[in-house]
């Protein structure tokens, strides 16, 4: 296994392992408080439009971009993206904003299916269908485009597309199991980690893909070839952690 | 026009996010280095690593400067 092969599998397993723990929050509110069986068919639904996301769009990007314009795109795209997750993480463990807690939104979803009214389409509870297929779709979506971008730079997307599932198997399972909100899973730690893989990969493909502008198009060298991504990674950890020391300083106090 | 600008909104925030200034930011240092690497001021390889750092040091002062100002109870929660 290649050192890009390694990091897409553990970026995109980390990252639906987070995504998928937001979503069974969701899907589990509904089934406890409205119907499992309504829940259970928009979880499945959700599901299948990823999968379909997935399949399409990245089968397009390989066959219509030459590969050092789909290293520059999905390089730069990734590494956005990326910055994106790395940003929001480094914010959180400064105290500069507020972590995600999946006891407060468990409890949030339960209230607002309690609230809603009964309507019946296709013989499911449609509120219940509804709100599990818009929060397995969305929280997936940044799962696929994870999958799609590194999958496709690394030229594995069925390795990315398998991590994905092996994180969607656990929550399910550990859900399963414990009956209740994952609230104990790292949530912060895995999207810091998340983010610095994709800082690294992102930041090392954009740059490989600026070769496309050269007269011979072929994909820029970095020094050291490969062994460069952990060089990157080694510098992005370095500054994040740098930087949520100095912005501790900045949090306010707690009351 | 309404669904397409609500299609473009969910794209620009889903990708981009909250800081616009990161994204625009790094599509500017890739810009630059593409037109250094046309101009073939220095070595290809040395390019790759002056434009990571660029990269890693612009993206650094955007998070902490961020950090600094302070943010919006909408934004703390988001």
């Amino acid at each position: 296994m290649t050192s890009s092969q390694a990091g897409l599998l553990t970026a995109v397993f980390l990252a639906s392992a987070v995504e998928f723990v937001e979503a069974f929050t969701i899907v589990l509110a509904m089934g406890v408080t409205r119907e499992w069986r309504s829940a259970l068919w928009g979880t499945a639904a959700g599901i299948a439009t990823l999968i379909a996301v997935t399949a399409v769009a990245g089968y397009a990007l390989v066959r219509w971009l030459p590969e050092s314009a789909l290293q520059l795109a999905v390089g730069t795209l990734l590494l956005i993206f990326g910055l994106q997750w790395l940003r929001k993480a480094i914010l959180r463990a400064a105290g500069l904003k507020t972590l995600h807690d999946e006891e407060q939104a468990f409890h949030q979803e339960r209230e607002a299916a309690l609230r809603a009214s009964r309507d019946q389409r296709l013989g499911l509870d449609w509120f219940a269908f509804v709100v599990s297929f818009k929060a397995v779709l969305l929280e997936g979506l940044e799962v696929v485009f994870i999958v799609i971008t590194f999958g496709v730079n690394a030229d594995s997307v069925p390795l990315a597309s398998a991590g994905a599932a092996a994180a969607c198997v656990l929550v399910l399972v550990s859900g399963a199991i414990l009956h209740r909100p994952l609230a104990r899973v790292p949530e912060n730690t895995l999207k810091f980690a998340v983010g610095l893989l994709l800082a690294t990969f992102g930041t090392f493909w954009s740059v490989e893909g600026l070769g496309v502008v050269t007269a011979s198009r072929e994909s820029l060298e970095w020094p050291g070839g490969e062994l460069a991504i952990l060089v990157l990674l080694a510098v992005w950890s370095a500054v994040s952690c740098a930087a949520v020391m100095a912005l501790r300083r900045a949090a306010p106090e707690p009351a | 026009m309404r669904y397409g600008r609500g299609f473009g909104r969910f794209w620009f925030d889903f990708v981009v996010g909250e800081d616009w200034r990161i994204a625009a930011g790094v599509v500017v240092v890739l810009g630059l280095g593409a037109l250094a690497l046309r101009a073939e001021v220095v070595s290809d390889q040395l390019l790759a690593v002056l434009i990571a750092a660029a990269i890693v040091a612009l993206v650094m002062l955007s998070i902490v400067s961020a950090g600094y100002r302070r943010p919006t109870r909408a934004e703390e929660h988001r």
